[in-house]
Order: C-alpha cells, then sequence, then structure tokens
C-alpha cells in the first residue's frame, strides 16, 4: 500500500474524530440558541476569542470522553515495522486492525495518534483535578488570611512566598524523586493496611484534607441556624470526603473504590503544592479589597459570623477574577505536567500523556521530529484555548 | 525607606535560610545517603558497611547539625580510625569551620571538581544565555504592548493580542521542539524547503543543538535557544504592558493632552509610555525566576551546558553537594530579583518615592 499524503492523513484524523464533531455541533447549537439565558456562558458567543478558545478547549475535552471510539489502534501495542513510521504509513500486516498509523509511529513503534488522544485523558483528568485542589486550599486560606490580617496572615503569606521563590523544576525534582516515597516512618491503620509517612504522603494528606474542611465550613456557615439541614449537609459532606480522603491520600479505602497509584498521587501534589500559594495570594488579594466594602460592613453589624461572610458574602463576589484564573491555571497546571514528564518525572514511562511523549520524542528529534512534534502541538492547542477562553471570560466580566 | 529594605532584607535571609535549610533535608534523606556511600564506595557495600561509610564521613549526626556544618556555623566532622589518621570534613582547610559562609561550597561527584568552580563556569554560560535573551524579549515585547494598548480593542490591538495569547500558552518545551522541527532539522520544515529553493546546499537552516555555543556563540548555534526562552516571555510581558498601557490611555491626563492638540504620537511617547512602563518593569524582574525555568528546559533540550543543564546533572545523579549549590544560587537569583524589581517599582512611581 502507498503512504497517505497530507490531504489524506488530515481527512483521516477528521473522520476519526466524528463524535467529537458530533458533540461539539450539538453543544454550540444549544448554546447558541439559549445564548440569553445562559450568563457569562452565553455571553462568551459574542466575541471570536471566546468562541475560538471555547472550540479549541471543548475538541480535546471530547476528544477525552470518547477516546475509545477515536482512537485507531491500542495506544501500547507495539507492531513489528512501525518503529519510527512516518505519518500515513501503512501498516505491514493489517490484519483486522486499521490499516495506517495516520500519524506515524514512535520509537517503541506504537501509533502516535492515538496516543495523542489517550493522552488527552490523562491531562484532561490531572489537570482540572489537581486546580481543583489548589484552588479549595488557596481559598481556605487566602480568605483568613486577608479578612483577619494580622499574624495569621503575615505567617500565611511568608509560607506562600517560600513555596514561590522555589525553583519549580528544583522543587519538582526535589519531591517526585523515587527515594522520597520511601523515607519515613510507617503507620498501620485499619484492616491491615499501612501507610507511610513519607513528604509526599503526607503533603497529600494536608492537601486532600482542604476540600473536605472547605465544603464542611460552607455548609455550617450558611445552615448553622437550621441544625437539621446543616446535619444532614455535612453528614454528607464528612462521610463522601472522608471516605474519598482515606483512599486518595491514605491509599486506605476501606471499600477499595478510590485509589491513586503513588507515583500520579506524587504528580499530582507536586503540582497542587505549586499552585496554591499563587491562589492563596489572588484570594488573600480580592479579600482584602472587598473587606472595606458596605456590605460586608451591614452583614458584620447583622451579626453574621465571619466565616459566613467569608464564604458566602466575598467569596461570590470574588468569582469573576476566580474563574478567569481557574481557566488559566488549568492551562498553567497543564504546562507543569508537562515539564514534569520532559523530565522524565511523569506519571509513569509507559503513560501517553503529552509531556512523557514528547520527553520520549525529543531525543531522535533531528531525525524523526513528527514523534515529538504531535503531542506538542496538542499540548500547545489545549493551552492556547484555555487562555483564549479566560482572556475572553475577563473581557466578558468586566463589561457589567 | 531604610527601615522598609532592612525589614525586606531580614525576610529575604530567614526565607534564604527556610528554603536552603528544606534542600539540604531533601537531598539529605537516608536513601540519597546510601546511595551516595555505594556510588563513593563500593557498590556491593553490606548494610553494615554502608552505615559505618556513613559514621565515618560525618553523615550520620543530626540533620540540623550537618545543616549547620555546611552552611559554617557549626565546626565541621572529624573521625579518627584505628591507625590514628584523622580526617574530616575541615581538617585540608586546617580550620574548625568551613562552610558555605567560608566559602566553601563542597565538592561535586560528578564533575569532580569544587562546587564553586562548576558553578562559576556554568553561570557564565548562562549569562551570555540570558543577555540575549533579554537584548531579544525586552524591546519586542514591549513594543507589542504598547502598540496593542495604544489603542484598545482596535484590529492591531486584536492581532497583536491573539499572537501575545500564543506565545504564552507556549511552553519552552513545545515552543523548542517545534522551533527544532521546523528550522533545525535537515529535510523538514523550512529547511527542506531552503534546501529546494537552493538556499543551503545542505543540513539546516540553523543548529538544533548548541554544544558549540559553548566556545563560540554564533547566530547559526544560538538563535534557536535564545527564541525559545524569549518567546514564552514575550507573550506574558507583552499582555502586561498592553494591560498597563491601555489603562494609561484612558486617564484623564492623556485626553488632556489630546484635547490641547498635540499629534497622537507624541502623546503616547512623551505622556502615557512612561507610566506604562512602570507595572512591565516590575514585572520583567519578577520573569527572572521563571526565565531560571524555562532555561533549564532549554538548556537540556539544547543540549547547551549552562546552570540549568548542570542542575538536572546534579538532580539527576544524585550530586548532593552541586544541587544544594544549584539551589542557593537559583534561591539568591529569586529573591534579589523580587528585591530590585520592590526597590524599582518604588524608584520608578513617584506616589511611593515621595511618601
Amino acid at each position: 500500500m502507498e503512504p497517505l499524503t497530507a490531504l489524506q492523513i488530515t481527512t483521516r484524523i477528521v473522520i476519526q474524530l466524528w463524535p467529537v464533531w458530533a458533540a461539539l455541533a450539538l453543544q454550540l447549537g444549544l448554546s447558541f440558541a439559549m445564548q440569553r439565558r445562559l450568563g457569562l456562558y452565553g455571553r462568551l458567543f459574542r466575541s471570536p476569542m471566546g468562541i475560538s478558545g471555547l472550540i479549541l478547549v471543548m475538541i480535546w475535552v471530547y476528544a477525552a470522553i470518547f477516546a475509545p471510539l477515536i482512537i485507531t489502534h491500542d495506544p501500547l501495542t507495539q507492531l513489528s515495522g512501525m518503529k519510527h513510521a512516518l505519518p500515513g504509513s501503512p501498516l505491514k500486516a493489517p490484519e483486522g486492525l486499521y490499516p495506517y498509523y495516520i500519524l506515524g509511529g514512535d520509537h517503541l513503534a506504537r501509533d502516535i495518534f492515538s496516543r495523542v488522544v489517550m493522552g488527552a485523558r490523562d491531562v484532561l483528568t490531572i489537570a482540572p483535578a489537581a486546580t481543583l485542589v489548589a484552588f479549595m486550599t488557596g481559598i481556605t486560606l487566602g480568605l483568613p488570611a486577608g479578612y483577619f490580617g494580622g499574624k495569621l496572615d503575615t505567617f500565611l503569606s511568608f509560607l506562600a512566598n517560600l513555596v514561590l521563590a522555589f525553583p519549580v523544576i528544583l522543587l519538582f525534582y526535589l519531591l517526585v524523586t523515587p527515594e522520597i516515597q520511601v523515607t519515613g516512618p510507617e503507620i498501620p491503620l485499619w484492616m491491615g493496611k499501612v501507610w507511610r509517612a513519607s513528604i509526599p504522603n503526607v503533603m497529600a494528606a494536608v492537601l486532600f484534607l482542604f476540600p473536605v474542611i472547605f465544603l464542611a465550613i460552607l455548609w455550617n456557615s450558611r445552615f448553622h441556624t437550621d441544625p437539621k439541614r446543616r446535619n444532614i449537609y455535612l453528614a454528607i459532606t464528612l462521610t463522601l470526603g472522608l471516605w474519598a480522603w482515606s483512599g486518595l491520600a491514605l491509599n486506605a479505602d476501606p471499600l477499595g473504590v478510590w485509589a491513586m497509584k503513588p507515583n500520579l498521587l506524587n504528580v499530582f501534589v507536586a503540582v497542587v503544592f505549586v499552585s496554591a500559594p499563587t491562589v492563596f495570594r489572588i484570594v488573600r488579594g480580592i479579600t482584602l479589597d472587598l473587606r472595606a466594602r458596605d456590605y460586608i460592613a451591614a452583614s458584620q453589624t447583622r451579626g453574621e459570623s465571619p466565616w459566613y461572610i467569608m464564604l458566602w458574602e466575598i467569596l461570590p463576589n470574588a468569582r469573576g477574577p476566580l474563574i478567569v484564573d481557574f481557566c488559566l491555571r488549568i492551562g498553567y497546571t497543564t504546562i507543569l505536567l508537562g515539564t514534569l514528564g520532559f523530565f522524565g518525572l511523569g506519571v509513569s514511562p509507559e503513560s501517553p500523556d503529552w509531556g512523557s511523549t514528547i520527553n520520549a520524542g525529543r531525543k531522535l528529534l533531528s531525525t524523526f521530529p513528527h514523534a515529538a512534534v504531535v503531542p506538542a502541538a496538542a499540548l500547545m492547542s489545549l493551552v492556547l484555548g484555555l487562555n483564549l477562553l479566560a482572556d475572553a471570560l475577563r473581557e466578558e466580566s468586566l463589561k457589567d | 525607606m531604610m527601615r522598609f529594605l532592612l525589614r525586606r532584607l531580614g525576610v529575604m535571609a530567614l526565607t534564604a535560610l527556610a528554603l536552603t535549610f528544606v534542600v539540604f533535608a531533601l537531598t539529605n534523606l537516608p536513601p540519597n545517603l546510601e546511595k551516595l556511600a555505594r556510588s563513593e564506595g563500593s557498590v556491593r557495600m553490606t548494610d553494615e558497611s554502608v552505615l559505618a561509610w556513613l559514621e565515618q564521613n560525618g553523615h550520620a549526626r543530626p540533620l540540623v547539625v550537618r545543616y549547620g556544618e555546611w552552611l559554617g556555623v557549626a565546626p565541621g566532622w572529624t573521625h579518627t580510625d584505628d591507625k590514628g589518621v584523622t580526617r574530616g570534613r575541615c581538617v585540608e582547610q586546617g580550620s574548625t569551620y568551613c562552610g558555605l559562609l567560608q566559602g566553601n561550597w563542597g565538592f561535586s561527584t560528578v564533575f569532580k571538581q569544587p562546587v564553586a568552580t562548576v558553578l562559576e563556569e556554568k553561570l557564565a554560560a548562562t549569562g551570555w544565555l540570558m543577555l540575549w535573551v533579554m537584548i531579544v524579549m525586552v524591546p519586542i515585547s514591549l513594543l507589542i504592548g504598547v502598540l496593542a494598548g495604544m489603542r484598545e480593542g482596535s484590529r492591531t490591538d486584536r492581532a497583536l493580542s491573539t499572537v501575545a495569547i500564543a506565545s504564552s500558552a507556549t511552553p519552552e518545551y513545545v515552543s523548542g521542539v517545534l522551533l527544532i522541527a521546523f528550522l533545525g532539522t535537515a529535510g523538514a520544515g523550512l529547511s527542506a524547503l531552503a534546501k529546494d529553493w537552493g538556499l543551503i546546499s545542505s543540513g539546516a537552516l540553523l543548529k538544533g543543538t548548541s554544544v558549540s555555543a559553548m566556545d563560540a556563540i554564533t547566530f547559526e548555534n544560538f538563535a534557536l535557544p535564545v527564541a525559545t526562552v524569549a518567546l514564552y516571555g514575550i507573550g506574558y510581558i507583552a499582555r502586561m504592558t498592553r494591560a498597563s498601557m491601555a489603562e494609561v490611555m484612558t486617564a484623564q491626563y492623556i485626553r488632556t493632552a489630546r484635547l490641547k492638540g498635540l499629534p497622537f504620537r507624541a502623546v503616547v511617547l512623551r505622556h502615557a509610555l512612561r507610566n506604562a512602563l512602570i507595572a512591565p518593569f516590575t514585572v520583567i524582574m519578577l520573569q527572572f525566576p521563571w526565565l531560571l525555568n524555562g532555561v533549564v528546559i532549554t538548556e537540556t533540550l539544547f543540549n547547551y551546558k549552562g546552570f540549568g543543564w548542570t542542575l538536572v546533572q546534579a538532580a539527576g545523579n544524585n550530586d548532593i553537594p552541586l544541587l544544594l549549590g544549584c539551589s542557593v544560587a537559583a534561591v539568591l537569583v529569586v529573591l534579589i530579583t523580587q528585591m530590585l524589581s520592590d526597590l524599582g517599582y518604588a524608584l520608578l512611581n513617584p506616589r511611593i518615592r515621595l511618601s
């Protein structure tokens, strides 16, 4: 069989991505129809930047969701004769398989196209989740620092600046090493499970607690006048939260539902640890600004508790910049994850995540550029989409 | 002003101490030391002889003591073996204290040279890279930012903003890979095109590695790394400049200047620019730590043996003294630039300077 031409390659990619186009068309159609009722999201459709950003991001989101439908080969299967195959190469022995490597093969003769699509899954689960945890940590600490000020603020700000003064790569090298995982006393837990108090594990235990604390305080401060409702909310939050926490942070879920591979946990914690101080600084700054507003004075006079004021008066009014920063930060987290992969500190050597793939491909960059260029372009387009989206959101939210 | 300065210096020293202690603790974890013992002693050491080696080489004492020793505020260890030979950290120097404060940075196990010598050489190499990055990055990004922010919402603004966003969305390892693929690879991208047109006879337009730049910097071997580091920064600084310029352009005194009949050029150059450049100045200074990040990636990618490359080597090869030295250098760079940006901001901004 002849290798495919550039046009044929493009056509095949477009055809292969059909679930993405279908979902995208459905979403855009519905959004356009209901544009006026969708608030900030609807207003995105007024700016070309917002639309293009949204489309770029959603392409990757849908690609990640429908990845099993899209891929042409198994991302880990190595086919003989396809090592460093150029884009559009036909298979040597296409027995019942997709007859081409659309975007070529990598140094282990695996299909690059399928790996990039599968990699989107890794990237798009870790990055938003890590950003979310970083946000909850930053908010839970930043609100009281800005609201109460004083010694608490000085201390927390010093800590945040300490982390920010660390060169990120050095921190990654120190935190994401195999040695650090085996250092620390072992603490026996329930059902014969043992938890090792190594530095990343302790950090995970602390950082993963913040979302639970955040939600618990959120419900408690809102519904403390209605104990029945509060107790229900708190019970649900604490049961679910601590259950997930025991599985994710301690790796000792009694039911075995929640679990995270040690390597992934390490990477996750490192990324959250680097991002949380920036969020803290933003939240603290906004809180300092909003604290002097009249409606805060009004609720103080009403006798509301400080946490109610912080979480239900200040936080909703700070949502604009926070949403924008959330978008930007997912992109930034994606970059950080890629950096980790680039230095070989990523999730696992086999993982198709983009950073690791770029790292694997860069060694033969001057002879076979396609193995690194494809994931590089993928990462760039996703981050570009997120940045465009953030910029459009900022502009639209400033308009009112 | 003086009190502010002293306070800042105090916080800086405290931060530096805390950071170096964290790095010291993390690099001196028991498994790291065990690895060190096996690489310095012998690979087939038994666990007991590893412990004995650590004991004899001063690694078996409390962490804080070892940190103090490394810093030079605690006396160095000494060990007298059965034959009556005394060895110790500071025996060669003939003093009790020999640490960072006495100018003793330790001995690199990878490069087999004193850490200070290695760092000096590598920092000089990185200095050249940084210098060229600054020369390229600062004027381009300020120009893009000012042109875009001058007339907010215009077509120029839209186009330049999109360029800035795109470049700040491209991390170094992506732009580096793309640049090498398009410009630095024989037979692919623009190089193949140039060959078809007869512009070059063989090879690539630019070099994809910068090994030769260690001896002599040429456009061919240095353009790609400089572009890689600069690209990410350009987008960021340009966006900041744009925002600051756009804000200044809406100020009352700009309107007054326009109304009194000054040409637009003069308003921008004489009235707006000065105020609009205060914010980007701090951003450019604060960009140094980020550049450090980019430098590590870029030097690794292009195999340019500077500071970043050394950091990766030290971290990858368990070279504890060198890694500590690298982190001291990195932390100092970060803290000093933070300080300078604060000072510069205070000096540039009359409202702060005069109060």
